[in-house]
């Protein structure tokens, strides 16, 4: 099969995924205990009330017709309006969009070509001083969850230090850059011991295998020989987990986002899961269905072309 | 119909957590050096909202950052004043005719900030909408006793309102929540027009709203020349965020971060008390509590100062078991109960309850109802009655409350008495959760709200809240103070309870 017509299969597969995550999500909303109308209500409500607002809102619908609609407008590329603010959902899902991909190219920038560089450097000499203070710096910031490694970043450097501001509280991300050191930080943290990890032992058995020997024995520099032909062998399994990350700060790192006000998906999905505003949740679902498929499509490819014996395509 | 929805009671919730603190004073920390009133500058106002629920339509406003926004931008004919009573606003004075259905309401001399006049037909326009039969506004249960149809704009500044009964208490219905009055035939909010204290400038939904000093404000104009309302659900973030200078006011801060911070030179703290109730409710039309010796015994069974202490961790004051400390018309004669274990089990043993367990339903709906159901339930124990704590779902808990059970945690916001009265403890009233129907109690109510005289009408509640206290199923054990933060320079920050005017109002507030 040619890299093209895989490629197509695994985009029909792809829109067979997405319409049965947005399925269970709408099940799994529905079967979440109150509804948007309970959620705007709010404390001590009285049931004529909510019963006004589920009119007002037509969520006195059958769940199916509803859920009916939602896929015909979607299918014509109408994401449907918020149920509590009448906004377009496509204007949710842009606002949330913009801080998350901020966030996620910059971590990316920042964590692909370090954890890369220290993948190589530990291996190269393995066992070496460098290689253990590596895999101890790593592994030990690979331990710390987020949010505590945000807490504590917030407490010394913004709040007791001063250096630089505890959160990006109504912020511009690009025109106040400082805001995003603290959360790049702890995105960056735990996914470039996994990733520097990986390259490390890809690299490790690259250069112990049969075939670097061979290029050697032919005379190929040995820097040539490293990073042209180990390397690009080394790096296949990290793209998988490159992509894995990818998909992580696409999707929005909640806990990061609540922690330092970065109005970006986590946020909104949170906010939408909390006010039961399905056709919010639901724009979310599409989305984040739509970037694990393709991520994980694009990572297969780039594995395809580093390193083509290692991905059975068939 | 007051404001303490869900998300935004996060705010009072989230104040109710964990921690001990000390005093209760209205504001501590730092000598402030904001004592004198000066103009100019930008307060930057950090509030938990939620992107979906933002929305500048004051008619909508649902979340304390709505409402605060609201309040910047546009005016009610009345609103509370810090006890809790209607003060005129936007109306100048009003006037009922003898049988108490027909208000005449003169308006003041106001501009919208598009420079047109507040006219009698914005107002009448403006209701017209809230009480829309085909939307689920929030204050349309409180305006739904006006005859629309019958009343009419007498000329530009004078509204006549029919009313379809008499009630001699509908100022608080121009003071309900979200009540506002728009230009009429606005529906569009995307650049809103009001006449209040503030103009507005540019809107990001969930992230902040930039509004500008409206010199114009038939009040006087505020200090401040910008006001940005910006948005940090997380309350660790607000007080991380006032402490790094990041904004000038951190709304809903917990006790705990009060505590920490009392003495720090970065933060003031201000409290509001008798902001929130906290209670138990008892169902008096079921077994067990339809027996009166039972409630009572329940009502001493309670350790008030101890709930107070542990649930509010210190930042509230104890409850008589009726609602609103300190707002007009509170029944403060009435002796404080506390707790008699000995008469307790007394009256335990001549119900012939010894031995019985009782379901406690609580939910984390609101904080500090788990904790308190949990204290109290200790509390209980060696009386002979025994609580057993059932912790529910919070997103349906008060539906599930209203209906089910018979006994449960409670809590609300601040609104007038009469409010409380109307909405809970009548018997058509529509969240009556304690069940309390009783014909004579509700001819009481019929007569106070027909009774012109203040100080005769003052004399009835009295004696509703008498009956309430003996024969009630309230358990109204605290009332929490609500707690703000904001920078040593900021001054004007009003201490009256959440939810009345001078709550999250900016017009006063200066940076000094």
């Amino acid at each position: 099969m040619s890299l093209r017509r895989y490629a197509a299969r695994r985009l029909a597969i792809g829109a067979v995924q997405v319409l049965a995550v947005v399925t269970v999500v709408f099940l799994l909303v529905q079967a979440l205990p109150g509804d948007a109308a309970v959620a705007l209500a709010g404390d001590n409500p009285d049931p004529r009330r909510i019963e006004e607002i589920r009119t007002a809102m037509g969520l006195d619908r059958p769940p199916l017709d509803r859920f009916g609609g939602w896929l015909w407008g979607l299918v014509h590329g109408d994401f449907g309006v918020s149920l509590i603010s009448g906004r377009p959902v496509v204007e949710f899902l842009h606002d949330g969009l913009g801080p998350t991909l901020v966030l996620a190219l910059l971590a990316l920038v920042l964590l692909i070509p370090l954890s890369v560089l220290l993948g190589v450097l530990a291996a190269l000499r393995e066992g070496g001083v460098l290689d253990r203070i590596v895999t101890t710096v790593t592994v030990g910031l690979h331990s710390i969850p987020e949010f505590a490694l945000a807490v504590v970043l917030i407490a010394l450097f913004g709040v007791q230090l001063q250096w630089l501001p505890p959160t990006a509280v109504g912020a511009d991300l690009l025109a106040e850059p400082a805001v995003l050191v603290l959360p790049l930080v702890v995105l960056v943290a735990r996914p470039l011991c996994s990733i520097s990890r990986l390259v490390r032992a890809g690299m490790i058995d690259a250069l112990a295998s049969d075939y670097v020997r061979h290029a050697r024995r032919l005379g190929i520099g040995v820097n040539r020989v490293r990073f042209a032909h180990a390397l690009p062998t080394a790096l296949a399994p990290a793209v998988q987990q490159v992509a894995r990350t990818t998909d992580w700060l696409l999707g929005g790192v909640i806990v990061v986002e609540a922690v330092f006000v970065i109005p970006g998906l986590g946020t909104t999905l949170v906010d939408a899961v909390a006010g039961r505003d399905l056709p919010v949740v639901q724009g979310l679902a599409v989305v984040f269905a739509v970037t694990t498929v393709v991520v994980n499509l694009v990572a297969d490819l780039v594995v395809f072309r580093l390193a083509p014996r290692s991905v059975a395509i068939a | 119909m007051h404001p303490l929805n869900r998300r935004g009671f996060l705010g009072l919730t989230a104040g109710l957590s964990i921690a001990a603190l000390t005093g209760c004073g209205t504001a501590s920390g730092p000598a402030s050096t904001a004592s004198t009133p000066r103009d100019g500058g930008r307060l930057r106002a950090a509030f938990a909202g939620g992107g979906a629920k933002e929305v500048l339509d004051p008619h909508l406003a649902n979340l304390f950052v709505e409402a605060a926004r609201s309040k910047a931008l546009y005016d009610k004919l009345a609103d509370l004043g810090p006890d809790v009573s209607a003060q005129p606003r936007l109306a100048e004075k009003w006037e009922p005719d003898a049988t108490l259905t027909h208000w005449r309401i003169t308006l003041r001399q106001a501009a919208f900030h598009n420079g047109q006049p507040v006219r009698a037909d914005d107002v009448l326009a403006s209701y017209a909408r809230i009480l829309d039969p085909g939307r689920a506004f929030r204050a349309k249960s409180s305006l739904a006793l006006i005859d629309l149809p019958n009343s009419r704009a007498v000329d530009d500044r004078t509204v006549e309102f029919a009313l379809k009964r008499p009630f001699v208490e509908f100022p608080n219905a121009l003071a309900a929540f979200g009540a506002y009055i728009v230009p009429a035939g606005t529906e569009d909010f995307t650049k809103p027009v009001g006449s209040g204290p503030f103009s507005f400038v540019s809107f990001e939904p969930g992230k902040s709203v930039l509004l500008k000093r409206y010199a114009e404000y038939w009040e006087g104009a505020p200090h401040l020349d910008e006001l940005e309302f910006v948005i940090a659900n997380e309350e660790s973030a607000r007080a991380n965020a006032l402490l790094g200078g990041q904004v000038e006011y951190a709304h809903d801060l917990t006790p705990t971060t009060a505590r920490s911070h009392a003495a720090s030179d970065r933060m003031a703290i201000h409290r509001a008390p008798n902001s929130a109730v906290q209670a138990f409710a008892m169902k008096l039309d079921r077994p067990p509590f339809d027996n009166s010796d039972l409630r009572e015994a329940l009502f001493l069974l309670a350790d008030r100062p101890q709930l107070v202490e542990s649930v509010l961790a210190g930042s509230g004051q104890v409850g008589n078991d009726l609602f609103g400390k300190g707002y007009q018309h509170y029944a403060d004669d009435i002796p404080q109960r506390t707790r008699d274990l000995d008469k307790a089990k007394f009256l335990i043993r001549r119900a012939g309850a010894e031995g019985l367990t009782v379901k406690l339903d609580t939910s984390t709906a609101a904080a500090g109802m788990v904790e308190a159901a949990t204290v109290f339930a200790d509390q209980v124990k060696g009386s002979g009655l025994t609580i057993e704590v059932v912790t529910g779902n919070k997103d349906s808990y008060w539906a599930d409350t209203l209906k089910n059970g018979s006994l449960s945690s409670f809590r609300s916001g601040a609104m007038p008495i009469e409010t409380h009265i109307a909405q809970r403890l009548l018997t058509g009233s529509g969240t009556n959760v304690t069940k309390w129907a009783r014909p004579e109690f509700d001819a009481l109510y019929d007569k106070a709200v027909s009774t012109v005289d203040a100080a005769e009408r003052g004399a009835v509640y009295r004696e509703m809240q008498r009956s309430l206290h003996t024969e009630g199923g309230y358990l109204m054990w605290g009332f929490a103070d609500w707690i703000v933060g904001a920078a040593p320079r900021v001054g004007g920050i009003s201490t009256a309870p959440a939810n009345t005017l001078d709550w999250a109002r900016f017009d006063k507030v200066w940076l000094g």
